[in-house]
């Protein structure tokens, strides 16, 4: 056998291996899609249709009337919002600190910073549900975003980036009088904007995501994020798969464009902690 | 800025107390830059204190303690939850499922991710389209992907058993059957994580200089050879980087057993040791605090140890340009 027909099999083999992987990858992506404006007799018959008769976008319609979905997804804007804002204020401060400002047990609070990163969230998660219940906050947008104020590792990510400063602009910092929240407003800010880009998709992805936390912390459908919101459909005796697929669509909608249109964006945001 | 200032001039004062006064422009500065540095880590230092390092200690407490039907802690009771739970088959169980849980997830979703990107290095058209294609699952929580689970899983209507029927075989109880649920919330959870895995694994092969596999080429490596003498020990950083990764997720994964296997699946088969800690504290009205708190330092000490080991002992054997 030549060379050259050697070289053509192990391309129609890679073809082969990689086009079996990515259908298996996609189906369950494709299949919360079209399952979502499919009739119920498209779901239920068996075995259940893969492509649908029909489009029905009144399952979207009776997700949003089952659930407070609306409300939900409101929610979730607002809670990760405030986590994402809140974490790139306090990790740029507090990064602001470490880098450009003189102070005593520098080394000792930083390491304090990396320690908090090792602590696996689910193993405190007891005494912190006790915390806020007894603060009555149970149902409150507070208790949702309160622990998720600061952010260890999007401190470290810009004392990172501060570090790679020349020298100069940091004396600058020490020699201008103008004061520190200006310098770093005008100056660090906009310089360490990819950075600080990187930090929000990331805060803005695991606050989107939870899922333990506002378990404990509400039972008020009101107040529920829409992850909560979306798998109680499942949950529900009257399961319907109409309407788990329709709920389901309608929550992962605006990540999946971000993956598709922000790919770029996001690997960065996401592997900087992996890529040197 | 007004409360800044009011904020570090005490700060400055009390510096100037603790050097024993003296105080010159430029150390009066300085210091005042101290005191700004505290007041810049205080609202981290604070979060931190009351959601991290409070509540760290207060675990020991609460294990040390009974609790009530409210999951009001009551009286000290030492270790107690601690012997009982130490000579609890279940308990064993419990870490059982969750070594097979991880080892199960992580060695398929880091192997798999890695076989896929190599496989896209071998330069073929689509590439692109290929690597879309395995990101997308990334855009799912862990909620939304373990709930299209849950209908593909569905005994009656899903097309999981719908395929299976085209090919004659006996419908699979996925989620119900003792055999199969562990195995069904793994595949949820593979998929999941291969996403990321393909992205970071893809990052890593793009950061590799062109010139260096030019060069193993002309020394006539190819294929198979290439991959394992010169791409993958310059992946070693990432693959270490997701095996921890996964590694840590996959023993903190929650949404997908709590969706797909309510108070651990059929016969506790999907009972990990996150999960014990919601089912013991509080799934079905249940409050025992004090045991969810033991189950939770061990899941500490656990997670803490990996870490360890992984950072400490790992980390010489990896490649780092």
């Amino acid at each position: 056998m030549s060379a050259l027909v050697k070289d053509r099999i192990a391309k129609v083999l890679v073809y082969l291996v990689l086009i079996i992987a990515a259908l298996a990858v996609v189906f369950p992506v494709y299949y919360a899609l079209a399952g979502s404006i499919m009739p119920t007799r498209d779901l239920i018959k068996a075995p259940p249709a893969l492509v649908p008769s029909g489009i029905h976008p009144g399952n979207f319609a009776d997700v949003f009337h089952a659930i407070p979905l609306g409300r939900q997804y409101l929610n979730s804007v607002v809670v990760a919002g405030i986590i994402t804002v809140a974490q790139v204020l306090t990790s740029l401060l507090a990064a602001y600190a470490f880098v450009f400002l003189p102070m005593k047990w520098r080394k000792a609070v930083f390491g304090l910073f990396l320690a908090t990163l090792m602590i696996p969230w689910e193993a405190i998660i007891i005494p912190n549900y006790k915390t806020i219940s007894n603060a009555h906050l149970a149902n409150t947008y507070f208790a949702l975003v309160l622990p998720f104020l600061a952010s260890a590792f999007g401190t470290f990510m810009l004392r990172q980036s501060f570090l790679q400063f020349p020298m100069e602009l940091r004396d600058a910092a020490k020699i201008d009088g103008s004061g520190h929240l200006r310098f770093l407003w005008r100056v660090v800010v906009p310089v360490s904007r990819p950075t600080i880009a990187a930090i929000a998709v990331y805060s803005f992805l695991s606050a989107w995501n939870q899922y333990f936390w506002p378990l404990l912390v509400t039972d008020d459908p009101k107040m529920q994020t829409l992850q909560l919101g979306m798998s109680q459909l499942n949950n529900s005796e009257s399961a319907d798969p109409r309407l788990i697929l329709a709920g389901v669509a309608c929550s992962v909608l605006p990540t999946l464009l971000l993956v598709v249109f922000g790919q770029k964006f996001i690997v960065k945001g996401l592997t900087s902690g992996a890529v040197k | 800025m007004t409360a800044l200032d009011g904020a570090s001039h005490d700060a400055d004062a009390t510096l100037a107390v603790a050097r024993g006064g003296g105080v010159r422009r430029r150390s009066a500065l300085l210091s005042r830059d101290h005191g700004l540095a505290w007041l810049f880590l205080l609202p981290s230092l604070a979060i931190f204190a009351i959601f991290i390092l409070y509540p760290l200690v207060q675990s020991f407490v609460l294990s040390t303690h009974g609790s009530d039907i409210f999951g009001n802690s009551s009286r000290f009771v030492g270790l107690k939850h601690f012997r009982e739970m130490f000579s609890d088959s279940g308990f064993y169980k419990v870490l059982g499922t969750t070594a097979m849980f991880t080892v199960m997830t992580v060695i398929p979703g880091v192997l798999g991710a890695l076989a896929l990107v190599l496989l896209m290095e071998s330069r073929i058209r689509g590439i692109r389209i290929f690597r879309s294609a395995f990101a997308l699952p990334f855009a799912f929580s862990a909620a939304s992907a373990s709930v299209i689970f849950a209908v593909i899983y569905n005994p009656a209507v899903g097309i999981a058993n719908g395929m299976l029927a085209h090919f004659g075989t006996k419908p699979v109880g996925w989620l119900t059957d003792p055999k199969w649920v562990l195995l069904s919330v793994v595949v949820v959870q593979v998929w999941m994580t291969l996403g990321y895995n393909v992205l970071v694994l893809s990052a890593g092969v793009a950061a590799i200089p062109g010139d260096i596999i030019e060069a193993a080429r002309l020394d006539g490596a190819t294929g198979w050879r290439l991959h394992r003498s010169v791409v993958m020990p310059l992946l070693s950083p990432q693959l270490f980087f997701l095996t921890v990764v996964s590694t840590i997720n996959s023993l903190q994964a929650f949404a997908s057993i709590r969706i797909l296997a309510p108070e651990g699946g059929p016969g506790g088969k999907a009972m990990t040791l996150v999960y014990a800690i919601y089912n013991k504290g509080f799934e079905n009205g249940n409050s025992d605090l004090g045991t969810a708190s033991a189950y939770a330092i061990v899941l500490l000490f656990i997670v803490l140890v990996l870490t360890a080991i992984q950072f400490g002992v790992l980390e010489r054997k990896v490649f780092y340009r």
